[in-house]
């Protein structure tokens, strides 16, 4: 067996050798570490994506100028900018503006996937707010229901089916972007995956791992979407 | 006013070298983007159209493709293209949203060709019409209305994302900008030149954006009901 493995040129030397693979699994815990940060990153800035989005998406579903051209232009910012620039801007800009004040790299990335999901987020509840007919909410009250009571029992059950789907499109595209904070050098994932594999050149195991990684966080919340697209589309 | 216009911001804002600098960048970036975008419509289009065959082996390969390329980040794609592949950071940036884009791209197209009923296939064979002619004449164009906003607005995606390049030393606009800042040091210039930057993407992709919502609403209308 082990001269049928010592005949496979592949396995004993390249990016793909039998000597990487255990290199990266004797220090498979820096890995965890990196990946317990990315959640840790993903979980809260979804909590503020989701905090801001709400506020933001009810604003420019409203029926006033000013709240609504100030939710415009915060998503159409966030939007058309790239995450990279945003993240680069917190990380300078705060240092720089508040001397003396420290904020961890894991904070800016908290708040940089937080901002900019928070703008995808909000166009999603528009979209659901709207998409329920303001009729339903005059029918609603009409029939002896208060604002609160047609919200809860009326709206926010037909709103959730719509908005439940992009939702969870867009937990996947959050936990993918917080990867965003290596540049930084904000100990998630794929820094940790990039920098020990820079120090020692196992490119090719570390970053099939990372991989699987990112695979295992994303893939099981892209499935729930297609399932919650299809029952939205049976409905 | 004159101590405004002798500022460090005002000094760096009138020397040359920074638009030099940015232009080549942006010269970068858009080359990163637009051979990225027009690779992907290709690849996109193939391994789309392969999953949509339904065929045993042909479509569970463009499945699994499919996804686990959109569970990852376009990050790691890119630096596997350049530390394991070993392209330049030019074709690396390039290779690696393309990997990427042209899995979105495959599932619009599918998504597309899906959203015409079977029922208007089997009409337009039974009237005759070849496999090429009910494509072109039946299938293709209320499918093709449906793809086009969604590929337009997956341009966005690719123009913010090429910035990602700055990761592997590409001088795209992001890492020309970032150079630029370490010139000029101060704090005041380096948030300075980060808004121009944030300015030049957002003209970019506000335009690219604009073009998509109108595209939207224009093909929902005249088609009367086919647009979502």
């Amino acid at each position: 067996m082990s001269e049928i493995i010592a005949s496979i040129g592949f396995l004993q030397q390249g990016p793909f050798s039998i000597p990487r693979w255990e290199a990266v699994f004797s220090n498979i815990d820096v890995l965890w570490a990196g990946a317990l940060v990315t959640l840790l990153v993903a979980s809260l800035g979804l909590a503020m994506a989701l905090a801001l989005g709400t506020v933001i998406g009810v604003m420019s579903a409203s029926h006033w100028k000013l709240p609504r051209a100030l939710a415009r232009a915060y998503v159409e910012f966030y939007q058309n900018t790239p995450l990279l620039i945003q993240v680069f801007m917190l990380f300078n800009a705060i240092p720089l503006v508040f001397p003396g004040l420290f904020i961890p790299v894991i904070v800016i990335g908290i708040f940089g996937v937080g901002m900019y999901h928070g703008a995808y987020i909000a166009e999603v509840v528009r979209a659901g707010i709207q998409s329920i007919g303001r009729g339903q909410l005059e029918a609603a009250l009409s029939q002896g229901f208060t604002y609160v009571t047609a919200m809860r029992y009326i709206i926010i059950p037909q709103a959730m089916r719509i908005v439940l789907p992009p939702l969870t499109n867009q937990a996947v595209n959050l936990i993918k972007n917080t990867s965003v904070i290596a540049i930084i050098a904000g100990g998630d994932l794929m820094y940790a995956g990039d920098s020990f594999a820079g120090r020692y050149g196992h490119y090719g195991p570390t970053y099939v791992i990372v991989g699987l990684g990112y695979f295992l966080m994303c893939f099981p919340l892209a499935v729930l979407t297609r399932r919650l697209e299809e029952r939205t589309r049976a409905a | 006013m004159e101590a405004f216009m002798n500022s460090p911001v005002m000094e760096m804002l009138t020397d040359p070298v920074l638009y030099i600098g940015l232009g080549y960048g942006l010269l970068l970036t858009l080359q990163i983007a637009g051979l990225s975008i027009a690779l992907s419509f290709v690849f996109g289009t193939i391994i789309g159209s392969m999953r949509y065959t339904g065929l045993p082996v042909i479509s569970h390969v463009a499945t699994i493709y499919i996804e686990v390329i959109r569970n990852l980040p376009t990050l790691l794609l890119i630096l596997v293209s350049y530390f394991v592949l070993g392209l330049p950071a030019m074709w690396a940036a390039t290779i690696g949203l393309t990997i990427y884009t042209s899995a979105i791209i495959a599932e619009v197209i599918r998504g597309g060709l899906n959203s015409v009923p079977t029922g208007q296939w089997e009409a337009a064979r039974s009237q005759g019409f070849s496999f090429l002619q009910s494509m072109r004449y039946i299938v293709l164009p209320p499918a093709v209305v449906k793809m086009i906003p969604p590929i337009v607005s997956q341009f966005v995606t690719v123009i913010k994302d090429s910035s990602f390049a700055m990761a592997i030393g590409a001088y795209e606009l992001m890492f020309k900008g970032t150079i630029l800042a370490a010139k000029y040091w101060r704090p005041a210039q380096i948030i300075t030149i980060y808004l121009v930057i944030s300015l030049v993407y957002f003209i970019i992709n506000f335009a690219i954006s604009t073009v998509a919502r109108r595209l939207q609403t224009k093909m929902s209308v005249g088609r009367g009901g086919i647009g979502d």
